[in-house]
């Protein structure tokens, strides 16, 4: 799902008032593949509309207020670079401001490769951000979505009080063929996914899409009654 | 004609400058290290000599975490096991005597031989292992021991099991366990840093990184692969993202080069463990009497300033 579609979806009518919309990755290694890494950025903007593949706003679920992180995979997988953390980690500003929760959507493939260690430091930048949150006593809602995986797993998707998946998720560390590669074994049918997740104890519940905004706006009013 | 790498030390040495001297001491230090820093990367490093690295990095010979502790600490006391689940060998911990106080130390551990490497699982830990690394960071906690990182892995374990155990979720919890920290810490990455499974028991006050150690996001093959759809193309890959130590301490991802000896840490265990022994008692010097609320501000905002964008 797309992230505006996911905001018009989640956010109660007319109440999404987005953030740091200006805010643009660099090419810091001037990072070039088969192509330039700034020509996969534009060619990225002009297909999807979005600046980067996460869009970040004040909002409200239910009637209670929140702010809202939404990822969007069609901007380059989801990757995870510098200016996501950076919007991810004002998002975290914002909601300690406010004293409102924190709601994030994941749908990323990983860190963002052509921005090489600076992307990997993204993981800590985020785990950084959440923990100020915390102490700013507010809560953290983390919703996994389609994929989640690799560097938003291993930070701060994993790090709610609460974790949400949606049906058939994939959420693992390392991809599928990764795995198989390496180790050769025959993976189980279900490897990954929000299933397996919820049977081993890693996340708190799936919920259907349909029931997401319900399941939210519970959950954020009984946060709300904490604070 | 300066390097590119050479301006942006020099600004950021001039903005330390600038900097108005709070807390004495501390500061100064940080300003007299990068100052040596900007004169070890005169040049910007070419890809021949990154992929040097890349290889050194890997040889099969390469000081590992237990070499170092042989030659660095006294009373050492490896601690064993997660307290849950299992003691995983990719990941050695314990408590010991380094320059004359008690530290706790963490590290990934390669093996040697078939054997061990097998053991060892090639330095590539299970949620089990960050686990192992978490109590140990919390053991050093509880009694006010700085504790000592040494990164040294390719990756966490890609498996089956791995995943059940929940290998990305660990690996977050860790690094949220190392920014709670009340003790100085700090880092080394002595081979490979790779990925998640490095950056899970490297986030520091301090962050070295040896000379020719590497730190990246992905493998140069895996790099290749996804990029160049070829694993042969890892040369390129690694030319491209830089996983070297001049590119990383001018990314301010590091605050430090650790010096080898000239042929490479393999080529003197005796005199790469001096060197190393040398910058981990100088960055835990400058971070002694840091009060602990301080540490952990300036630990996050330190990592909360990481990133290049407009």
């Amino acid at each position: 799902m797309r992230a505006r579609a996911r905001i018009a979806h989640l956010a109660d009518k007319d109440s999404f008032s987005e953030e740091a919309a200006e805010l643009r990755s660099e090419d810091p290694l001037g990072f070039f593949d088969l192509r330039p890494y700034p020509e996969r950025l534009a060619e990225a903007e002009l297909a999807t509309g979005l600046g980067e593949a996460m869009v970040i706003g004040s909002a409200s679920i239910g009637g209670t207020a929140c702010e809202l992180a939404v990822m969007d995979f069609a901007f380059m997988g989801g990757s995870m670079g510098s200016a996501v953390g950076e919007k991810f980690s004002r998002a975290c500003d914002n909601s300690a401001e406010r004293g409102v929760s924190l709601v994030s959507v994941a749908a990323s493939g990983g860190a963002r490769m052509q921005e090489g260690i600076l992307s990997l430091m993204q993981l800590p930048k985020t785990v950084c951000a959440v923990e100020d949150l915390h102490e700013a006593g507010c809560a953290f809602i983390s919703v996994l979505t389609h994929p989640a995986t690799a560097g938003v797993l291993a930070s701060f998707a994993s790090l709610g009080d609460v974790l949400i998946a949606e049906p058939k998720a994939l959420m693992s560390f390392a991809g599928p063929r990764v795995v198989q590669q390496t180790t050769r074994e025959k993976l189980p049918d279900d490897f990954g996914l929000a299933e397996q997740n919820l049977r081993f104890g890693h996340i708190d519940m799936i919920v259907p899409r349909p029931e997401l905004p319900p399941t939210l706006a519970r959950l954020l009013r009984l946060f709300d009654d904490a604070e | 004609m300066p390097s590119e790498a050479e301006l942006r030390l020099r600004e950021r040495l001039a903005k330390l400058r600038g900097t108005r001297l709070l807390g004495g001491t501390g500061l100064s230090a940080e300003l007299d290290r990068l100052q040596r820093q900007l004169d070890r990367i005169a040049a910007e490093p070419t890809d021949e000599e990154i992929w040097r690295s890349v290889e050194l990095a890997r040889h099969q010979e390469r000081p590992y975490t237990l070499d170092y502790v042989d030659r660095l600490l006294i009373d050492w006391v490896e601690l064993h096991g997660d307290r849950a689940q299992a003691d995983d060998c990719a990941i050695v911990a314990g408590i010991g005597r380094f320059a004359g106080s008690t530290v706790a130390l963490i590290g990934q551990q390669k093996g040697r031989d078939i054997k061990e490497r097998t053991k060892r699982n090639f330095g590539m830990a299970y949620p089990e292992g960050y686990r192992k690394a978490l109590r140990v960071m919390q053991l050093a906690d509880r009694h006010g021991f700085p504790l000592i990182s040494l990164v040294d892995t390719p990756g966490a374990y890609p498996g089956v099991t791995a995943e059940q155990h929940g290998q990305g979720g660990s690996i977050a919890r860790s690094q949220a366990a190392m920014v709670r920290l009340n003790v100085p810490t700090v880092a080394c990455v002595i081979g490979e840093g790779g990925s998640g499974g490095a950056i899970a028991i490297a986030v520091a006050d301090r962050v070295l990184m040896q000379e020719h150690a590497i730190y990246s996001v992905i493998s140069p093959e895996g790099c290749a692969a996804i990029l160049w759809r070829d694993a042969a193309e890892a040369r390129k890959a690694a030319a491209a993202f830089k996983p070297d130590a001049a590119h990383c301490l001018e990314l301010g991802v590091i605050d430090e080069i650790v010096p080898e000896p000239p042929a490479g840490a393999h080529a003197d265990y005796d005199a790469a463990a001096r060197l190393l022994g040398h910058s981990l008692s100088e960055a835990l010097e400058e971070l002694e009497g840091i009060p602990p609320d301080e540490l952990r501000k300036r630990r996050r905002a330190r990592y909360r300033s990481l990133g290049v964008y407009a």
